[in-house]
């Protein structure tokens, strides 16, 4: 059986799979809970400074979209950071890690942007018994309002200065948690990096508007007829998320820094894609919110199972093992040339694919041959795109088969080279490099 | 137990009232507005659909069930009805597991086709229960068409011709609208006096006026109908009925299943209705099921279909015969009827040969058996009477022929529905055919 033990900027935990700061994490009642089903550790949910706790609305603090069936495709939220008294959270933790020393501890903090506030929480965090901070500096609602959260996340200058204040005056190691609100990801995360940061987090929730009321005219999640953009996760924010750990993980002044995958994992499988690029472990919380704790078990089979398919021995082996393969579009290999192939005897008949071929791309698949209803790629006209194996409701009804070397493109009458060729020395392109 | 449950002869009340209540309720229950969604989102919304080139009436199947996933049931609704205005009525009784569902992709692919069916009951349901007005009169042309027959060929045609402007008179024999969709469908498969409701949602269109009691070659003439009418649609169906004739068939208790089943749809109470205790069924089509089913859960103990060729020649289609025999119906193949058996002036039995078939020729095989029965419900098909309609118009295998765009051999008369040559035993055909008619005859009425 595959070893998937932990070991995160210095963090040991059981297997990679923590809760994220969120909702699940708020007490201790949830977090004994996401432990008893076998979660390898959680952030929990941020603490603010010392003071009246902070309040909440009292209207619906979510919104979703749905796919088929209602499944829930991604979630938006405009709730706060905790609304509990600083010292119940800080109590709770300190009993919880006791009780439970091999689960990973991390908490999330998010005070103002002065160093004396950070210097007044970071002891008391501390002395929990914590394994470590996260600093949220992802919040795009509520918080960034007030000079807080996102707000601090999207200055690189602000990142830096509070990360170094929380490197000055604590032990434990500091994760930063980045937002994906900003145009160029790696910014954030070499400020980050820049101010001592042991290793970052992402993505926080996108800012969003799941859906408009069309009889009240209200944003939805909807308070008393007014709505305000909430933070949008689940799902459907995964490969948003996937790319912005990716550029992280092959950023030259990143690279090495540890990064806790987050975003829209809700299988062992999304988990394995963030590892996969570079994420060293990874945290979860939509897919928790909508079917319980116990998924935890099957992502850790699941993870387990493919890692033991595949010969990988420990997730050393898995980690960061399709970055190399993440490059920028000016160096793919412009002569790799594949054609879509339709198998006749899995085809169902409905023509998406040539409906979506004739009216948005290149007109390459037939709706009749010889007077019946059939559905054949035309090689002359394929640009080999996968829109139609994208469209198609058969999954590997329709595949893109690269042409072997030698083989003639009968779209360009040219034969496969087989050689490498980007576009940084192809002639048509005017700024190229003489190839060697 | 009902005392009369295993009482010889044909009685009323073989099961108590309430049970023949739950035994008639509706075969289909309506799909909530949620199952809706998840039904209509099995739907690929394919490229030139199999489904509606399936659909005799050409219902642009895939856009309205994709109008139900988006929350829009009623354009859903506008779309059926734009190609068939009785599309409420074809959602419940049309053999749509031998039409759309049965070359649905997912059928090919699954063996579960989408809920074509039920997803055209909820949209249609939705329009009519809102009430909203869909169709809309044009500007009266000032030309008049006379329509014979307000079944569902009729009153498709009618409500065409009253969309562009024509004044619609029809001229209906019996005393009540809908035709086969009132009085000869089994009673589960329309519950809740819908066919009535469909009629009155065709009328609200205005500028239809039915006339009852008026049958066409004793009532009204046809050639009094092209005189006063710039035009006449004849959708009389098949007011005939092909009766047993052999030894015997003249007996109490030997019954002709169309007349079973009107009787069935018409009563208020079912619990009136008389069954035998043991039945015989001739035929192999969708009357013969309707009334073999009706019988059964009216309480009839035995109930036998007996039909004179094999299965796959039945008319009734194969999702009939399944529901016949779950309902405890027995079907019979390779049996036709020799003689009714009486005695003591009392229904005892039927006697059948047995059939096979060669090079396509049907013959009895000389043996034969014997089945108890004191009721005996005759269901070998319809016929056209056409003693009304004149020499003008020609007819063609007993029925009327017409064109492609449903002309008859006589001037300014159409036709359409199962009185033409062309018909086939579906309402959904006969809407086609009266649609079709009315927009050739509107093209004739413009020039």
């Amino acid at each position: 059986m595959a070893d998937i033990t932990n070991t995160f900027a210095g963090i040991k935990s059981p297997n990679p799979f923590w809760l994220a700061s969120a909702p699940p994490t708020d007490k201790a009642y949830n977090v004994e809970r996401a432990f008893r089903a076998g979660w390898g550790g959680v952030v929990w949910k941020t603490l603010g400074e010392e003071g009246p706790p902070l309040v909440n609305v009292n209207g619906p603090r979510y919104g979703a979209i749905w796919g088929a069936d209602r499944r829930l495709l991604g979630l938006n939220n405009i709730e706060l950071i905790t609304d509990r008294d600083l010292y119940v959270n800080l109590r709770e933790i300190k009993q919880v890690k006791k009780d439970w020393p091999d689960r990973a501890m991390v908490v999330s903090i998010m005070v103002p942007c002065e160093e004396a506030a950070w210097k007044a929480i970071l002891p008391l965090v501390e002395e929990t018994g914590a394994d470590g901070i996260e600093l949220n500096f992802g919040c795009p609602h509520g918080m960034s309002e007030r000079g807080m959260g996102s707000a601090v996340g999207q200055v690189p200058e602000y990142i830096e200065m509070v990360t170094r204040w929380c490197k000055a005056n604590t032990r434990m190691p500091v994760i930063v948690k980045l937002t994906p609100n900003i145009t160029d990801i790696r910014f954030p995360a070499r400020a980050a990096h820049a101010g001592g940061a042991d290793a970052v987090s992402l993505i926080n929730t996108v800012s969003s508007i799941t859906s408009v009321n069309l009889d009240n005219f209200s944003p939805e999640p909807s308070i008393d007829g007014k709505g305000s953009h909430g933070g949008y996760c689940g799902p459907a924010v995964k490969p948003i998320a996937l790319n912005m750990v990716a550029e992280i993980a092959r950023d030259a002044e990143t690279r090495g820094l540890p990064i806790s995958g987050i975003g829209g994992i809700t299988t062992w499988r999304d988990a394995a894609e963030f590892l996969a690029l570079g994420a060293g472990n990874v945290q979860v919380c939509t897919a928790a919110m909508t079917y319980g704790f116990k998924i935890v078990s099957e992502m850790i089979e699941g993870l387990q199972n493919w890692m033991d398919a595949k010969g990988h021995a420990s997730l050393d082996d898995v980690i960061g093992r399709a970055v190399p393969n993440v490059t920028d579009w000016q160096y793919l290999n412009l002569n790799y040339v594949t054609k879509a192939k339709i198998d006749q005897d899995m085809c169902i008949s409905c023509g998406r694919c040539h409906i979506a071929c004739e009216d948005t791309s290149h007109q390459a698949i037939t709706q009749e041959v010889d007077g019946v209803r059939r559905f054949e790629v035309i090689d002359e006209e394929c640009v080999g795109c996968n829109l139609c194996v994208n469209v198609c409701p058969v999954e590997n009804c329709i595949t893109m088969e690269p042409l072997a070397t030698g083989e003639t493109d009968k779209r360009t009458g040219e034969k496969v080279s087989g050689d490498y060729g980007n576009w940084t020395e192809h002639p048509n392109n005017p700024s190229r490099v003489a190839a060697e | 137990m009902n005392s009369k449950q295993h009482m010889s002869g044909v009685v009323a009340g073989r099961l108590d009232a309430s049970d023949i209540e739950d035994n008639f309720q509706d075969l289909h229950p309506p799909l909530s507005t949620h199952e809706a969604v998840v039904a209509a989102d099995r739907c690929y919304f394919c490229h030139d659909a199999p489904c509606v080139t399936a659909c005799p009436t050409s219902i642009d199947i895939p856009m309205f069930i994709r109008q139900i996933s988006t929350g829009n049931p009623l354009g859903s609704a506008e779309t059926i009805f734009d190609q068939n205005i009785l599309g409420g009525m074809c959602a419940r009784v049309c053999p749509t597991e031998t039409l759309c569902e049965q070359v649905c992709v997912r059928e090919v692919a699954e063996g579960k086709p989408v809920k074509i069916g039920l997803l055209q009951r909820y949209a249609t349901d939705h329009a009519m229960d809102s009430g909203i007005e869909i169709y809309k009169r044009a500007a009266p042309s000032g030309k008049k068409v006379a329509v014979v027959g307000a079944g569902p060929a009729g009153l498709a045609c009618a409500h065409r011709l009253a969309m562009y402007g024509h004044d619609v008179e029809i001229l209906e024999a019996r005393e009540k609208p809908g035709g086969l969709n009132e009085f000869g469908i089994a009673a589960y498969k329309t519950v809740d006096g819908f066919a009535q409701r469909e009629v009155d949602f065709v009328l609200s269109i205005g500028g239809i006026n039915i006339s009852y009691g008026q049958k066409l070659g004793e009532d009204v003439s046809l050639e009094q109908l092209q005189s006063d009418y710039d035009a006449v649609f004849l959708g009389t169906g098949l007011a005939g009925v092909n009766a047993l004739r052999m030894e015997g068939s003249d007996a109490d208790g030997v019954v002709d299943a169309v007349d079973f089943i009107a009787g069935l749809r018409q009563s208020a109470d079912k619990s009136d209705i008389a069954v035998g205790r043991r039945i015989v069924v001739i035929g192999g089509g969708m009357t013969a099921i309707d009334a073999a089913v009706q019988a059964k859960l009216l309480g009839a103990e035995d109930v036998t279909i007996c039909y004179r060729r094999g299965k796959d020649q039945m008319n009734a289609s194969v999702f009939e015969q399944d529901l016949a025999t779950s309902r405890g119906v027995i079907i019979r193949h390779w049996l036709q009827p020799d003689k009714v058996n009486v005695a003591d002036g009392k229904l005892r039995s039927v006697t059948l040969e047995y059939t096979s078939q060669d090079a396509g020729k049907l013959t009895g095989t000389g043996e034969t058996m014997t089945i108890e029965a004191d009721q005996v419900l005759v269901a070998i098909g319809q016929t056209l009477e056409s003693s009304g309609l004149g020499s003008p118009i020609k007819l063609e295998g007993g029925c009327i022929a017409t064109d492609a765009t449903g002309r008859t051999s006589a001037d300014k008369v159409w036709a359409g529905g199962d009185c033409t040559n062309t018909g086939d035993d579906l309402t959904v055909t006969a809407v086609a055919q009266g649609r079709d008619a009315a927009e050739a005859i509107n093209d004739t009425l413009k020039q």
